[in-house]
């Protein structure tokens, strides 16, 4: 474990995937991005408006070790989206550092090296293939891309478009058609095979399945597992949906407001939820195995994030909210579960043992006969 | 799915949506052969018109002022009359037309291709350039489009030498029209270039490392063109009406070349004196020309118009 | 089919000329709701789901029309009525909670107005009289400060607050139905359970029969007392929701029951259902699943399958015959 000035703990994941505790392959440090959203002058004048500025990402330092998979969760305005975007150089932080394979990229000139080895699959696959481009363009888009030196020849542009196609489980003939021939699913498909042209290490999906049949998103999902294992990739996953979490990602981060709650190994995080928020979370995923456990009262909407509350952002929801949580900003800690030291969280009420332990061992599917 | 061996583009598209609704929509139709018609005369006028009106050595004194066939007097070969200098009106009204057709349609094009860029600049890069951009179009949209032509057109005569301004008169005549208009195309291209702006498929591209100059002309630029062209078909009607207006108020194309509105002006001198087809005859041909122009720009407006279907 | 249901569809067909030909995006769908039970109907996009209850409301927009069929409302029909009389069963008789509560509510009108006004409308009371009726609505349905929220508008309330308005507006008249139509899909999962516990209650209390269409399984299974499985316009099973969720007959609700991931059980691989639905102009002759069925032998090729009892639950598979 290292501590770095800015007590950041980075914790190598030592559950089933990782037997190395090499050197994280992403990191973030302290990173935050702000919107100016102020009104135009000529209103702040005439209505004595102030300047309004959205912290979408606050503070968020987070690792993610090579070749497994992060899963990324929460609800809208938490700020994950933002996150995937400052990953991938859509948006420069406000604050903060963006390392890959141990070097910087949120500076300008040093994302180059860095790009061609992470992509990014967006969420709605009807607006993210440009409509008046043949498949085939779309996947080599990548390719052609590259620099010239980097350019393969035509012909293996070629082929290895119709490789890929194969690979998502497409036909290299579809490589003709225009993306609207296709359907939801076949379109992430290309998506997919879009990101993998230029041979990427790491993959950043966001929101791949929440627009897709589930029948559909089964499919996919099965897909991209495939892919991870045969090509060796690292994935962040960022979903709000929890089930799908569970399913694929290694490592869960949760997210509310712009910060970083909680942190750990997926089966940790889903059987002893630390954070009051996470907990919350988990109380409110509708109950398909009908197990018919208890559930807490489920209270409030997410705030403003233009006017977040002061200190711990959630304790206006929170039950177990003191005097502490209103004025002190809870920073991640290491959190003690039932199997040992697995992860963190960053909650006034957790690092003071106040809350009592939430080993849901019986999880187990019970149908009313 | 199989796919066929595939069509030709060309059955392809005229098996798709836009050429079924254009054949059974019955005004689209007729619009489309009357325009049709006038491209013909006009493309054809030096092979096809019965006279050359403008080689003074045909012209024929003796023949002018003759009415139109079916009135008393009219002769043969003058199948819509002759003015007073003996020019044949039909064969006036091809090349008049040639004329119009030339100027509206290049200054539309002039239109598009300032309009169009300014616009995907505009609307891709924000800020400040945006911003004067914007401002530029909207203190020129202040203005009437025939006001700015006149200015132009006034301007290119007092700088140009006289002589020189006959031969040139074409050019700033298309220029005059052409800049008066680039404001519509380019707040529409904007507009759309900010909402394809931030689709996935844009920023997609951003990821992948493509240069802003080749997202904006192979990304953009294809996907913001739809709007254009509807504009642009009304438009050619509205750059042939200023042209016409310009030349009737005796500023637009030299009298040696006469379009449309000239020779409605011309003929304008002779209404109340009995020979009312020197103007009637050129003023239907450009309503027709006009109307036709603006119905299929309709249609098609509608047809590629994704919500209405 | 009870006799005493309070909504009854029997064999509705919904179909839409195209050029193309017409195309039948509902084939057949006969269900019942009794009064007070909340049906769930599940499907996936393309399924028809959207289109029956937009059917049994009357809101088919040509080119789509009901071809064939029969919606019975409390003993009578409603489907072949005037456009006036369906208005008056419109929010009287049968309400509807739409997706989106941004376009469901008038952005100009303040939500005490729209309220009031489908009151005045269908129950003919006073003005003082509604207007005390609503602030009562908004405060069953969970509005903080009903008396200073009565004069905002729908922009000035968060999403999670503008679908309780909605709710509120569906039950203003005091319906004997209401079509819920994926109510909780845009919005966050918190909400959402907030959203759907709202909704259990209120339909409790009220006595209110609740259509429920949703692609989401989770949903159903807290919400409804049966549910329909559609696929390709028709029904594929329909039972008890327990028995179809723990127990389904039809091979299309086994492959959808296993690809849903669930946070508490551990899998490999998601079970797959491969292929996709049909288009509507490509529905295959017999079964409409059998090309993507791995039980499927000659019968289910050629003749199409009625709904069949099946345990529990009625499924339209040969399988179960």
């Amino acid at each position: 474990m290292i501590k770095s000035a800015l007590n950041v703990v980075t914790v190598e994941p030592r559950d089933e995937m990782a037997g190395e505790t090499a050197a994280p392959l992403v990191e973030l440090v302290d990173v935050a991005r702000h919107f100016d959203v102020s009104p135009p002058w000529l209103n702040r004048v005439l209505e004595g408006k102030g300047r309004a500025v959205l912290k979408a990402v606050d503070g968020v330092s987070l690792a993610i070790a090579s070749g497994e998979t992060l899963g990324l969760v929460g609800e809208s305005g938490c700020g994950k989206s933002t996150v995937a975007r400052l990953i991938v150089g859509l948006y420069r932080p406000t604050r903060g550092e963006i390392r890959y394979a141990g070097r910087r990229i949120d500076v300008d000139g040093a994302r180059h090296a860095a790009r061609r080895e992470m992509q990014m699959i967006f969420q709605d696959p009807y607006a993210s293939l440009n409509p008046r481009w043949r498949v085939a363009d779309i996947v080599a888009e990548p390719l052609r891309a590259a620099p010239a030196d980097g350019r393969p020849a035509r012909a293996a542009i070629g082929e290895r478009v119709g490789s890929l196609l194969e690979q998502v489980g497409l036909v290299a003939a579809d490589g003709a058609k225009f993306p609207h021939q296709f359907s939801g699913g076949q379109r992430q498909r290309i998506s997919i095979a879009r990101a993998l042209a230029g041979s990427p290490r790491f993959l950043v999906c966001d929101e791949p399945t929440s627009a897709l049949d589930v029948s559909v998103q089964a499919q996919v999902l099965n897909l991209m597992r495939r892919l991870q294992r045969e090509l060796g990739l690292t994935l962040l996953f960022i979903s709000h949906n929890l089930a799908v979490v569970h399913h694929i990602a290694n490592r869960v981060g949760v997210m509310y407001l712009g910060r970083m709650v909680e942190t750990a190994p997926t089966k940790a995080l889903f059987a002893e939820p630390q954070h009051p928020y996470t907990r919350m979370l988990l109380e409110a995923v509708p109950d398909l195995a009908l197990t018919g456990k208890p559930r807490t009262a489920v209270a409030g909407e997410v705030p403003n994030p233009l006017d977040p509350p002061a200190g711990c952002a959630f304790h206006p929801r929170c039950p177990y909210a003191n005097e502490r949580c209103r004025r002190e900003v809870p920073v991640l800690k290491p959190v003690r579960r039932a199997a040992g030291i697995l992860g963190e969280a960053a909650c006034h009420a957790v690092q003071e043992k106040r809350l009592g332990s939430t080993v849901v061992t019986q999880m187990t599917m019970r149908d009313p006969g | 799915m199989a796919t066929l061996a595939a069509p030709s583009r060309l059955a392809r598209w005229w098996r798709g949506d836009i050429a079924w609704s254009f054949r059974h929509s019955p005004v689209a139709v007729a619009s489309a052969i009357v325009l049709a018609i006038c491209l013909a005369a006009a493309l054809f006028a030096p092979w096809v018109a019965p006279h050359n009106p403008f080689d003074l050595a045909t012209l024929n004194l003796s023949d002018a002022l003759t009415p139109p066939h079916g009135m008393a007097g009219a002769k043969p070969e003058y199948l819509l009359g002759t003015d007073d200098q003996g020019r044949d009106v039909l064969s006036a009204i091809m090349f008049g037309t040639r004329i119009s057709l030339l100027v509206g349609a290049l200054a539309v094009a002039l239109s598009i291709a300032m309009g169009v860029s300014l616009g995907l600049a505009s609307g891709y890069a924000g800020g400040r350039l945006d911003a004067f951009i914007m401002r530029a179009a909207d203190v020129q949209l202040s203005f009437p489009a025939i006001l700015i032509a006149l200015l132009i057109d006034g301007v290119a005569r007092a700088v140009l030498p006289r002589d020189a301004h006959a031969d040139v008169a074409l050019v700033v005549l298309v220029v005059a029209i052409g800049v008066s208009n680039w404001p519509q195309y380019a707040r529409t291209v904007r507009g759309s270039t900010l909402v394809e702006k931030n689709k996935e498929y844009v920023q997609a591209a951003r990821v992948i490392g493509v240069r802003p100059a080749a997202i904006v002309l192979r990304h953009l630029l294809p996907n913001v063109l739809s709007p254009v062209l509807v504009i642009a078909t009304i438009n050619i009607a509205i750059a042939i009406q200023v042209e016409a207006t310009l030349s009737f108020l005796g500023v637009g194309v030299p009298p040696t070349r006469p379009s449309l509105g000239t020779l409605i002006r011309v003929g304008n001198d002779f209404l109340f004196s009995g020979e009312w087809w020197i103007t009637i005859f050129p003023g239907a041909a450009l309503v027709i020309l006009v109307l036709a122009i603006n119905l299929l720009g309709d249609w098609l407006r509608d047809a590629l118009n994704p919500k209405l279907k | 089919m009870a006799a005493d249901a309070l909504l009854a569809v029997k064999d509705l067909r919904v179909e839409f000329a195209t050029r193309q030909g017409t195309l039948v995006a509902v084939d057949g769908v006969s269900l019942t709701i009794a009064p007070g039970e909340v049906l769930g109907v599940v499907g996936e996009s393309g399924a028809g789901k959207s289109l029956t209850g937009a059917a049994v409301i009357g809101l088919i927009d040509p080119p789509g029309r009901i071809g064939a069929g029969e919606v019975w409302l409390g003993g009578r029909r409603i489907d072949n009525l005037p456009p006036e009389g369906l208005r008056r069963v419109r929010g009287r008789e049968i309400g509807a909670v739409f997706q989106d509560p941004l376009t469901s509510l008038n952005p100009l009108y303040t939500i005490g107005r729209q309220l009031t006004e489908t009151m005045m409308t269908h129950l003919k009371l006073s003005s003082s009289a509604t207007r005390k009726r609503a602030l009562d609505l908004l405060a069953e349905v969970g509005i903080p400060a009903p008396k200073r929220r009565f004069d905002h508008y729908p922009h000035q309330f968060s999403g999670g607050m503008r679908q309780r308005v909605v709710i509120a507006l569906a039950l203003a008249a005091n319906p004997k139905l209401i079509i819920a139509d994926e109510p909780t899909t845009a919005l966050d999962v918190s909400i959402q359970a907030q959203i759907i516990a709202l909704l259990k209650r209120l339909c409790r209390e009220h006595g209110t029969a609740v259509m429920l269409i949703t692609h989401d399984m989770g949903v159903i299974a807290e919400t409804a007392d049966r549910v329909a499985v559609m696929y390709a316009g028709r029904i594929a099973e329909v039972g008890p929701v327990a028995d179809v969720i723990h127990r389904p007959q039809h091979p299309y609700t086994q492959g959808l029951m296993g690809s849903i991931p669930s946070i508490i059980a551990e899998r490999e691989e998601l079970a797959q259902i491969e292929g996709s639905m049909p288009r509507l102009t490509a529905i295959p002759a017999g079964c409409a699943f059998h090309p993507r069925c791995p039980h499927a032998f000659d019968r289910c090729r050629r003749e199409r399958p009625e709904l069949m009892a099946a345990g529990r639950t009625r499924a339209a598979c040969w399988l179960v015959a």
